[in-house]
């Protein structure tokens, strides 16, 4: 198997969904900044320095235990097409696949793990898991830079702690996200509430698919603003035992509110959606996004009884541009993907 | 439109109420809406952030009567060349020793975005030398100290204070 493969796989961190915890929460992911001493950030290192450095890091990951198989992917001579698969697996960032000069990444084949080298800092790793698993992720990835540590000196302050090239990463580097799929909030317009709340504890709301967007469908990304001043455990504590609770309480509320008072119009949502994903012969991916988390709802509140969970999670995946070109094997224009996406959701949708 | 409190600043927050049925609009500036109790905290962009202190300056520096305006923006860091300047258009950093060289001009900037933090408490590399591990034990302590002075836990407090004791 190669990286372009996963294309015809679902992503391992896009959860199941077989408890009300992994209901609301798809996935679980930490990342670390990390910068290494006696190099300049990024902005001022020169293409040589940076290939240099690359080769460094490159030789010390794959000389770590980051699980049974792993992959080098040169993302500068890397296809579009590649790039953007791994971009929409959340494997890199769109930075990281939109940018210049030598920089790579090391992905596990699980996809649990991955380094960025040379995005914003010279690395930035990753752990993904599916479901409220923060407390594992840390573990795993405070191991791993432990023994990168071991190799190679990360460039540390006393006062800041790890140096970061921009300072709202200064002191931990440590990015805590869940991945929240929030549909019942949203449709009893209560999402305003939530995301002012979030901002209120310092913490960031985005969305989960693609940058900039207006978190499309229903899916939510919380992440942590500050790094400096409180612990990677505190961080982490606060999420598992204070925040994420309370949301995943607020939308078992709203779920409940929805089938109590309104379950027509609920089961109206759920199955004009399965109407539409099962009839249409074009659908464009921010429509099948939008439609896909009515059916995500329907399934777990029970409404849909002849479709997986597991089946509607695989679809948000494999419905994306860069996924349909490559299981096409050619480049694709807007209309042909289109229609493929709405090929592949038909014929997933009645497998059941 | 007017803040309706003091209709003097810009009303920057919208509030929208429904009472009984009744939706009731008010419309505040950002100063009225503290007085008023309600707190809005607004994520404001790192290099906005820096542009307003970089203008600051400039003021201050043309204030004294001084000639150069923004004096302090041109400097560059000997180690990587950046400037306040440039990181001002785009707030990353040039080199590690950016943050010692700009110290007191980010200072303002890294508390603003952090929260007020001001110090590491997290994990600390395994290599760390031993003044410089003293060193944030002791910052961590401290900070405990104020903790327990705040909460009025004196027992604790004298603890702490011989720890700090035992370590300087």
């Amino acid at each position: 198997m190669k990286p372009t493969d996963l294309c015809n796989y679902p992503s391992s961190w896009f959860g199941g969904g077989s408890d009300v915890i992994s209901e609301v929460v798809i996935s679980s992911r930490i990342r670390l900044a990390r910068n290494i001493a006696g190099y300049e950030f990024l902005p001022c290192l020169s293409p040589k320095r940076q290939q240099q450095l690359q080769d460094t890091l490159k030789d010390i990951l794959m000389s770590v235990d980051l699980g049974k198989k792993i992959w080098f992917v040169d993302i500068d001579h890397a296809s579009d097409v590649e790039r953007s698969l791994l971009a929409e697996r959340h494997l890199i960032s769109r930075r990281h696949a939109a940018g210049k000069g030598p920089r790579s990444v090391v992905l596990a084949e699980d996809e649990s793990f991955t380094a960025m080298i040379n995005e914003e800092d010279h690395l930035r790793m990753q752990i993904y898991a599916a479901g409220l698993q923060l407390h594992a992720c840390w573990d795993r990835i405070n191991q791993i830079d432990d023994s990168i540590e071991a190799k190679i000196d990360y460039a540390f302050d006393s006062r800041f702690g790890y140096l970061t090239a921009c300072p709202t990463n200064l002191g931990t580097g440590i990015r805590v996200s869940v991945m929240l799929h929030l549909p019942a909030l949203k449709m009893t317009g209560q999402i305003e509430k939530f995301i002012n709340a979030a901002r209120d504890c310092d913490l960031a709301v985005r969305g989960l698919f693609g940058e900039g967007t207006d978190a499309v469908g229903d899916f939510f990304q919380l992440s942590n603003q500050v790094t400096l001043g409180v612990s990677e455990e505190q961080i982490i504590e606060h999420f598992s035992s204070v925040v994420v609770p309370k949301i995943i309480a607020y939308e078992v509320e709203a779920r409940k509110a929805l089938l109590d008072k309104k379950s027509k119009t609920l089961d109206d949502k759920i199955q004009r959606a399965l109407g539409v994903l099962r009839n249409a012969c074009l659908i464009s991916s921010q429509e099948a996004l939008f439609l896909l988390s009515n059916v995500r709802l329907g399934v777990n509140l029970g409404r849909v009884p002849d479709i997986k969970i597991a089946t509607v999670n695989e679809l948000f995946m494999l419905t994306q541009p860069a996924h349909l070109q490559l299981r096409a094997g050619k480049i694709l224009d807007a209309d042909q993907r289109d229609t493929l996406r709405a090929e592949i959701i038909r014929t997933k949708l009645s497998q059941n | 439109m007017l803040c309706e409190a003091c209709k003097e600043r810009t009303a920057t927050i919208h509030l929208t109420e429904v009472n009984n049925g009744q939706r009731s609009e008010t419309h505040l500036c950002q100063q009225c809406a503290h007085q008023q109790g309600l707190t809005i905290k607004s994520q404001i962009p790192l290099n906005e952030l820096l542009n307003t202190l970089l203008s600051t300056q400039t003021e201050k520096t043309t204030g004294d009567g001084e000639t150069a305006p923004a004096a302090g923006s041109e400097h560059a860091c000997p180690v990587c060349g950046m400037t306040l300047r440039r990181f001002a258009k785009k707030p990353l950093l040039g080199c590690p020793h950016d943050y010692t060289e700009f110290g007191a001009e980010l200072m303002p900037l890294i508390e603003k975005s952090q929260n007020g933090k001001s110090h590491h408490c997290g994990k600390v590399p395994s290599r760390t030398n031993e003044q410089d591990r003293n060193q944030i034990e002791l910052a961590k302590l401290h900070r405990k100290l104020e903790q327990a002075v705040k909460n009025e836990d004196y027992e604790n407090a004298a603890k702490l204070r011989d720890q700090i004791q035992a370590l300087q």
